[in-house]
């Protein structure tokens, strides 16, 4: 009986996820072995063909140098900032509950508002961003009409959108400490940093390692920004994986080719996916 | 927590609202105004009413709202009786299946949109609100959320309730649920501040006004080719956002401790 009932009760959610994380999953892998199909010319097998194209295509390998430069501007730096705004929103701090909540903010508001705020700062000659280099005699910049300063801009944007998020993880984890270990620690006469680098940061490791496997996954599925800030550009220049696979599939209309290059984003994924429950079964094992 | 710690604590919550305020400052103030921080400028509320104007906010507020609600719902339903599948029954096959759930968490349905959109086309729901929420409403994340929870409750409450003469379904709807409203409320406000922002799938899968939430519609009404002024930028994104800002403002002490929850478990 027990059986029937646990099948019965997992069912109506089995079938939606089944239905599209599952197949869609599989169906990807496969459709990436048969040609894009068309009214004249059904999809046939093509074998590796797509992933020879993928191999030959500069953009494919300049999408996937920038999700690696974006990952690595964006996750240490809003992490480094997120414990910082932790710690200083667990201590005795005048207006904390403000402070706090200014951190915290950007995190509630829309990916597609907040690039609309940003994207105005990065305007040239009218943006805030020149008029304040405009005041220390910098000549006016067009910040993400520049391959060289486009992915900078972003960043910089991500980690504002991001860093309240991960603080929120950090002062949960601060908030669980025992109070003890910081009174032992005063007695014995440890300074602050003493104490933050041999006590507090140690037992944050767990919260680094979970923040640090979101962040990432983040990186790779936050694009919404790309529409509003570049669109990619300017020359792909802020291009990211799945905003990629958006043009290749529904500008381009190539959906063969756009599933093969989801099935590098969802190995890359997988590799976070075993990270992470690895990380969930160690915290099992703890308790 | 030095003095210097204090101020530099302060700085960076001033940096950190700065682009919020801002956006408050060019849409309260006539466009001239825009960049030039002058106290005396006059306030006006003509950017609200233009911006309301450029696009059919009502309606993509009513999806919004509508979709928001949707998913909600369905999630609730579904996450708890999976949840509780996997609290309480041991099933055959409960440990991959569950292992299967949480692969969910990785691979959202945001990173497989050509192929949900093939399905999608393949059942007619483009263009629908519930071809919008239909990939959402088992939520993996809910599903191990609840599951968390229910474990925590102590059996004999449950065979309390049996003795009693409670259904199976009883149990759950009087024993478990009511215990789990913690977890439920901090799910329901990560899940609604989730559905209210998200955009690239509603993108791909609506084609048009009446389907179209609040955050696919400030895309468009937002796009720099659209030539709109800053200022009405600025009064459009305010609307878009306000009601979910506001409701985080009162409730903040909740939505930070739901995020905190969510994420411990």
């Amino acid at each position: 009986m027990r059986h029937i009932y646990g099948w019965l009760l997992l069912l109506p959610a089995a079938i939606l996820l089944v239905g599209f994380t599952h197949y869609p999953a599989l169906a990807t892998l496969a459709d990436s072995f048969f040609s894009a199909g068309t009214a004249l010319r059904p999809s046939r097998f093509v074998g590796l063909d797509n992933y020879a194209a993928l191999a030959d295509d500069p953009v494919f390998w300049q999408v996937l140098k920038n999700n690696f430069w974006f990952a690595l501007g964006t996750i240490p730096t809003s992490i480094a900032l997120a414990l910082l705004m932790a710690l200083w929103v667990n201590a005795r701090l005048p207006g904390r509950a403000l402070v706090r909540l200014s951190y915290f903010t950007p995190t509630v508001l829309p990916m597609i508002a907040v690039a609309n705020l940003w994207l105005y700062f990065y305007t040239p000659q009218i943006g805030l961003l020149d008029k304040v280099t405009g005041l220390f005699g910098v000549p006016s910049h067009n910040w993400l009409g520049n391959p060289d300063t486009v992915m900078g801009c972003v960043i910089a944007m991500t980690i504002w959108k991001e860093a309240g998020f991960f603080m929120i993880f950090y002062l949960a984890a601060l908030q669980a400490l025992p109070p003890e270990l910081e009174e032992a620690a005063r007695i014995e006469g440890a300074s602050r940093g003493y104490f933050f680098w041999r006590v507090t940061f140690p037992l944050l490791m767990p919260t680094t390692l979970f923040v640090l496997v979101n962040a990432t996954i983040n990186s790779f599925k936050l694009v919404d920004h790309l529409f509003i800030l570049t669109k990619g550009g300017p020359d792909n220049a802020s291009n990211l994986l799945l905003y990629y696979v958006y043009q290749v599939a529904f500008s381009y209309l190539d959906t063969a080719y756009a599933a093969t290059l989801t099935v590098v984003l969802l190995t890359l994924l997988a590799v976070f996916a075993v990270l992470q429950f690895r990380m969930i079964e160690r915290r099992v094992h703890y308790r | 927590m030095t003095a210097v710690e204090k101020i530099a604590a302060w700085l960076l919550a001033i940096l950190w609202v700065s682009p919020l305020l801002y956006a408050f400052w060019a849409a309260f103030h006539p466009p001239e105004f825009a960049t030039t921080f002058n106290p005396l400028a006059p306030l006006t509320l003509a950017n609200f009413e233009k911006a309301w104007g450029y696009a059919p906010f009502p309606r993509h507020f009513l999806n919004t709202v509508m979709l928001v609600t949707m998913i909600l719902g369905a999630q609730l339903v579904l996450c708890t009786l999976a949840g509780f599948a996997f609290a309480r029954f041991d099933f055959a096959g409960r440990d991959l299946a569950f292992a299967l759930v949480l692969l969910q968490l990785m691979i959202m349905p945001e990173v497989l949109i050509v192929e949900n959109y093939r399905t999608m086309a393949r059942l007619g729901l483009i263009d629908t609100l519930l071809g919008i929420g239909l990939p959402y409403m088992a939520s993996a994340f809910g599903i191990f959320l609840l599951r968390q929870t229910f474990k925590t409750i102590p059996r004999e409450l449950e065979e309390a309730a049996r003795v009693e003469g409670c259904s199976w379904m009883g149990v759950l709807w009087r024993v478990y649920v009511p215990l789990a409203r913690p977890t439920y409320l901090a799910y329901a406000l990560v899940s609604v501040s989730y559905h209210w922002n998200n955009f690239l799938w509603p993108l791909v899968v609506t084609n048009s006004v009446n389907t179209r939430p609040l955050t696919v519609g400030l895309a468009i009404f937002g796009a720099p080719e659209s030539g709109v002024d800053w200022s009405v930028i600025s009064a459009g994104t305010l609307i878009a956002v306000a009601p979910l800002l506001v409701a985080f403002l009162l409730f903040q002490r909740q939505f930070m401790q739901s995020f905190m929850q969510a994420g411990i478990k």
